[in-house]
């Protein structure tokens, strides 16, 4: 048969590598765009649910020391949808709540306990207690400690470069929420601050002086990231799977 | 069709394909393994059709199943509370003193607040209520908030100094920074904190002691009571505890009264009827009254 056939065969394919590398690629990339490119379109794929907003410049200090630190490493933030994870941790995780994180931290690895709605689990003082020394208040915890969090400076001069860099790939930053960005970071930290603003740009926004320090630490961020978590959708209002598929 | 070549050494046709003299050998695949594959396209095939499989634009397939996961979960979540129907729904009717009183119900629901202590209490609390510095002790008979059986109920449903409308304390109020806000200078903070030592006998400087009573009756006394007995026996609401016993929330030495008086202090806890029902909320108050300490 081969040596018959004209033109076209295996031959060619085998003996060109550059045409065989290219060949490789559009088959293998067929697969993953079967896979990927629908759900761009599909219309359920995000559920279009209220209060999911993009997170306030000290939330998102807080999320970029959480990507820093490596915490996705040991903590997930997915509830998944079974029935002992519900009973758990809550309502299970939805597309929409992660929408603004890049990258997302749904992870896969539970190390410790999924974080997706650990926001107003407990309180401030005991985040920062357990951030500076977790076996103080959980004896059998293998977390690691990061004390020294807590009187580390935060760097946020560039913040408001973070917030343009995200709105380039869809985070819904406006220019009022980038310009006031320094502002609404040092107010939240500061319950004695008029954070009218701020709360009106982010609400459910926690404000406190989570760390009791006079400058913003970076501990204040995290606990303030932390604290949102899992917080912002209103799920009184979506009782059935129907409700969110609208 | 070209000629079939055989292999000379083991009999096996090849694909007819040469690279430099090497020729591959055509072994077919064993059966078995073929014979499954066959059936797993079939099987993909059936799947297709009774499952959510093809994108089609903005929706997709949705299977004759009509399978969902989530509708799963409704449904996997509702046959569990069936099977706990009975007991949730008395618990949910009855109130807490009640449930102590009736023995199914206090056997369930101590079952049930020993889980969800376990997962949503003891990270605060610790595991067997024995607490943290700054962090309540709940196996022993100081209460800040009150410890009947209702009381903790109430505690735990709305928080203290939490955001709830009807939480205990208010908001980011607690305990006057007296030294921070400039109330008392650092002589009366130390005059005042031997005074609280010498209510434990523990007080090293009599003079002071003495001179710190005056201070504690003008500023301390209106929270703590006349006769440092706490807010809940002096028939207060505002969570601040007795100062005549040896249990100590944030530390009973001179260096950590030193510290509370200047800084003052405001704890938090959330409020857990936003986040449990109710039937769950009564049992952790009956388990949290059962840990040794309620009244």
């Amino acid at each position: 048969m081969a040596e018959e056939k004209k033109g076209f065969s295996h031959d060619t394919i085998e003996r060109n590598t550059l045409l065989l590398i290219v060949l490789i690629l559009i088959t293998v990339s067929i697969g993953g765009l079967v896979q990927i490119v629908p759900l761009f379109t599909i219309e359920s794929t995000i559920e279009k649910v209220d209060g999911v907003r993009p997170y306030s410049p000290l939330e998102l200090a807080g999320q970029n020391i959480y990507y820093r630190e490596g915490c996705y490493n040991c903590h997930s933030q997915q509830i998944r949808p079974f029935r002992d994870e519900v009973e758990r941790y809550g309502h299970y995780s939805l597309a929409a709540e992660s929408m603004y994180d890049h990258p997302f931290q749904w992870g896969s690895k539970r190390t410790g306990p999924d974080l997706a709605r650990v926001g107003g689990k407990y309180s401030n003082d005991w985040q920062v207690a357990h951030l500076v020394d977790p076996r103080a208040v959980v004896p059998e915890s293998i977390m690691p400690g990061y004390a020294w969090m807590k009187d580390r400076p935060l760097k946020y001069t560039d913040i408001q470069d973070h917030m343009k860099t995200l709105r380039i790939v869809g985070v819904p930053y406006t220019d009022e929420q980038i310009a006031s960005a320094k502002a609404d970071l040092e107010a939240q930290k500061n319950p004695d601050a008029d954070t009218a603003g701020l709360m009106k740009r982010y609400p459910k926004a926690v404000v406190a002086n989570f760390t009791g320090n006079k400058g913003v630490t970076e501990m204040d961020a995290l606990v303030a990231y932390l604290q949102v978590l899992g917080t912002m959708v209103d799920f009184t209002k979506y009782q059935s799977p129907k409700q969110l598929q609208q | 069709m070209a000629q079939k070549e055989k292999d000379a050494l083991s009999g096996v046709e090849t694909t007819g394909h040469e690279w430099d003299g090497l020729r591959e050998l055509n072994n077919p695949l064993p059966k078995w393994w073929l014979y499954i594959f066959y059936v797993c396209i079939a099987w993909s095939l059936v799947y297709y059709v009774l499952y959510p499989a093809w994108p089609l634009g903005k929706s997709y397939t949705k299977g004759l199943l009509g399978y969902s996961q989530r509708e799963e979960l409704v449904q996997k979540v509702a046959e569990g509370k069936k099977a706990q129907e009975k007991y949730l729904t008395a618990i949910a009717a009855t109130s807490v003193e009640d449930i102590q009183k009736n023995k199914d119900l206090l056997a369930f629901a101590m079952a049930g607040g020993r889980s969800y202590f376990n997962e949503n209490c003891a990270a605060c609390h610790g595991a067997g209520g024995q607490g943290a510095k700054g962090f309540p002790t709940l196996a022993d008979d100081v209460w800040l908030w009150g410890g009947t059986t209702a009381d903790i109920y109430k505690t735990i449903q709305h928080g203290i100094r939490a955001d709830d409308a009807d939480t205990r304390g208010t908001v980011g109020i607690g305990m006057t920074a007296f030294g921070k806000d400039g109330i008392l200078n650092r002589e009366q903070i130390g005059q005042v904190a031997e005074y609280v030592l010498s209510l434990n006998k523990r007080s090293t400087d009599a003079a002071a002691a003495a001179k710190g009573k005056t201070v504690y009756d003008e500023n301390c006394a209106a929270c703590h009571g006349d006769s440092a007995q706490g807010s809940v026996a002096a028939g207060l609401d505002v969570g601040a505890p007795p100062l005549v016993t040896a249990n100590w929330l944030y530390g009973g030495d001179k260096a950590s009264l030193v510290e509370t008086i200047t800084n003052g202090r405001a704890g938090v806890m959330p409020a857990w009827s936003k986040r449990l029902d109710d039937a769950t909320v009564k049992s952790l108050a009956v388990y949290v009254h059962n840990l040794g300490g309620g009244k």
